[in-house]
């Protein structure tokens, strides 16, 4: 699906003559490596590779319910995305408050578009991810995987997505389906066309 | 936050982002003078602003000699020199403006001379505010498919051979506001999170070449050290095209608030792509699809419902900075239509302005040096006879694409989340000189 984008680049590139960055000093002179820097150690690759992908490379072992994603959201979640994961608006809350997670299915492609966890991420794993590195917003990396995978859960429980007596975890959340999965293509600009009139 | 405001804004989207939010419209005393922000007070001070029109009525009131701040300069000794960083004269008053969640920070455009954006008015966005980083702790960790896993301190990186490019940076959202309303008054307000610097530090090849990249490895994860971890997929192209990680900005450290102590550059591409306060680049065989490329970034076409991802090009944009809304100009006569253009294609090939809404269209004079992918400036001798007209600019970059208007982008993508929105801007000038944002549709 993205192969492509290697041969647009390359046509770009040639399309525009030598990279502004090349510098000749830098092509006809040292062509060794650098002594600087140090080899990075397993434990200092662990204590920041925790990124996941669809596929499920990077999810941790651990596992999550719907129950105890439940009661996380109550305490850690509520106040910004809503009780019922309505999204809120307020100007009092950390930036303006927290977008609704479930809901908005079908309105894609109408001006009344609602994008959600629900209607629009195409990937769980993105949700697992994010959640993990950036909520909540007021002490993010500060949730556990279980505690993740929980959460993960709840929302796509309420967003219907999974059963919510299903458990989430390293094998299980690669495998779900989201509604949006099949709702992007990548980028097709320019226009073939002349853009103006 | 006004809510009214916003509701308009997110069509669908019920909570603000703050690169899709519109500031508040400012409360500008701008109307007694030609330029935005030159208050009253100012001119009467005898700030640097005077008109000919307002001239003229300040003289008839006071001599000069009587103006404290302006006269006798030459009569006394000044200010010595002092081992400190320096500020602007106290007369200058252009500033960021603030959205009221305080994730962006926008660049006073119509305030601006040449392609430079002085560093602290560079325009800011974040997703968890700006970290507090100390350099001598930070890292930029270089792992996944290499033969030899890297960690580099800033005084590592400094070593290495080095590159300096002047490069636009554009938040992908800037302009969004501008779609379908026209109730930013201010060039700043509708198209300020877009600036240039230079930009200093190591090219990412080089980097990659000290790694050793393994067979396969075709995307990098790109993460930043804030509270969001903002993480976005590069494809290896562009990291040995013309990417490097930058410490340095306009001949001094990077700001706090643009990535101190280093970032990404990747020029030509949207602003969140360019990951500030990077940590951490791991490189893998397929995109990681993170919150920042499948939620937000991605480019919803309402007309079908499916969404454009990885759509990282910035593309050609021109902006008229003056006249631009909310000045006045004072009177009939010679003004120098001004303003900026760019495209994160290519060079740009040309600029072209209208005077008569869009009727007809001549070629605008491109300040030296035309950079690609920066800023560029656009000058346009213009006569006006009083009347009331609109202005405009649009642009064309070397592969031949032309700024499109606006309302070709709403016939060909809908009324989605606008990222990447650069339709063309037209600017009212009623006759009795005010200048306003208008939709032509």
């Amino acid at each position: 699906m993205f192969s492509s984008h290697r041969g647009i680049l390359l046509a770009t590139a040639l399309m525009l003559g030598a990279s502004p960055l090349a510098v000749s000093g830098q092509e006809s002179g040292y062509a060794g490596t650098y002594p600087f820097g140090t080899a990075a150690t397993q434990a200092d690759i662990d204590a920041w590779n925790k990124d996941v992908r669809p596929d499920g490379q990077g999810l941790p072992p651990g596992s999550g319910t719907f129950e105890k994603g439940q009661k996380i959201y109550a305490e850690q979640c509520a106040t910004c995305h809503g009780e019922n994961l309505e999204g809120i608006r307020d100007p009092n809350l950390p930036q303006g408050g927290g977008p609704a997670l479930i809901g908005g299915r079908g309105t894609l492609n109408t001006s009344k578009f609602k994008i959600t966890v629900e209607s629009y991420w195409p990937y769980a794993s993105t949700l697992y991810d994010y959640i993990l590195r950036a909520m909540p917003y007021t002490a993010p990396s500060s949730l556990k995987p279980d505690e993740v995978y929980s959460l993960v859960g709840f929302i796509l429980g309420r967003a219907n997505i999974i059963d919510k007596k299903a458990t989430m975890d390293a094998k299980s959340l690669p495998k779900v389906e989201m509604p949006n999965r099949n709702g992007f293509y990548p980028d097709n600009r320019p226009y073939p066309v002349k853009r103006y009139d | 936050m006004d809510r009214t405001h916003r509701s308009e804004i997110l069509i669908g989207e019920p909570v603000a982002e703050g690169d899709l939010v519109r500031p508040p419209e400012e409360d500008c005393a701008c109307k007694e003078g030609m330029f935005p922000k030159a208050s009253r007070r100012q001119i009467l001070r005898g700030g640097g602003l005077v008109t000919a029109a307002a001239a003229t009525v300040l003289l008839a009131k006071r001599t000069l000699a009587a103006d404290e701040d302006m006269a006798g300069s030459w009569t006394v000794p000044g200010q010595l020199a002092k081992s400190d960083y320096g500020t602007r004269s106290k007369f200058e008053t252009a500033v960021r403006q603030a959205t009221p969640a305080g994730t962006d920070a926008l660049t006073p455009l119509q305030s601006l001379w040449g392609i430079i954006t002085p560093s602290g008015l560079h325009f800011e966005r974040h997703h968890n505010g700006v970290p507090a980083i100390d350099p001598a702790q930070h890292r930029l960790i270089i792992h996944g498919m290499v033969d030899r896993p890297m960690k580099y301190s800033v005084e590592d990186l400094k070593r290495f051979p080095s590159v300096s490019r002047i490069v636009f940076i554009e938040c992908s959202g800037n302009s969004g506001g501008t779609a379908r309303s026209a109730t930013l008054k201010t060039a700043q307000a509708a198209h300020g999170l877009t600036s240039t610097s230079e930009w200093t530090g190591v090219r990412l090849s080089t980097l990659m070449s000290e790694v050793g990249v393994k067979d396969g490895a075709g995307w990098v994860l790109a993460e930043g050290a804030d509270g969001a971890m903002l993480s976005r997929s590069v494809p290896i192209d562009k990291i040995m095209d013309d990417a490097f990680v930058a410490y340095a900005q306009n001949g001094e450290a990077i700001r706090p608030e643009n990535g101190y102590p280093m970032r990404l550059i990747l020029p030509g591409w949207e602003g969140n792509i360019n990951v500030k306060w990077l940590r951490r680049l791991k490189l893998g065989d397929k995109p990681f699809m993170t919150r920042e490329e499948t939620e937000k970034y991605t480019d919803l076409i309402t007309l079908t419902g499916k969404a454009r991802q990885f759509s990282w090009v910035m593309e050609a944009k021109s902006l008229i900075t003056f006249p631009s809304g909310d000045m006045r100009l004072p009177g009939k006569g010679f003004y120098e239509i001004t303003g900026l253009a760019w495209s994160g294609r290519a060079p740009i090939e040309r600029v072209e302005i209208s005077t008569d809404g869009g009727k007809n269209w001549a070629l605008a004079s491109l300040q030296e040096p035309v950079l690609p992918k920066a800023h560029v400036r656009f000058r346009y001798p213009w006569h006006w006879d009083g009347s009331e007209t609109i202005i405009e600019s649009r642009a064309t970059d070397q592969t031949g694409y032309v700024q499109p208007t606006k309302a070709f982008l709403t016939a060909n993508e809908g009324v989605g989340p606008t990222y990447h929105y650069n339709g063309i801007q037209s600017w009212k000038i009623s006759a009795d000189g005010s200048v306003s944002n208008v939709l032509i549709a």
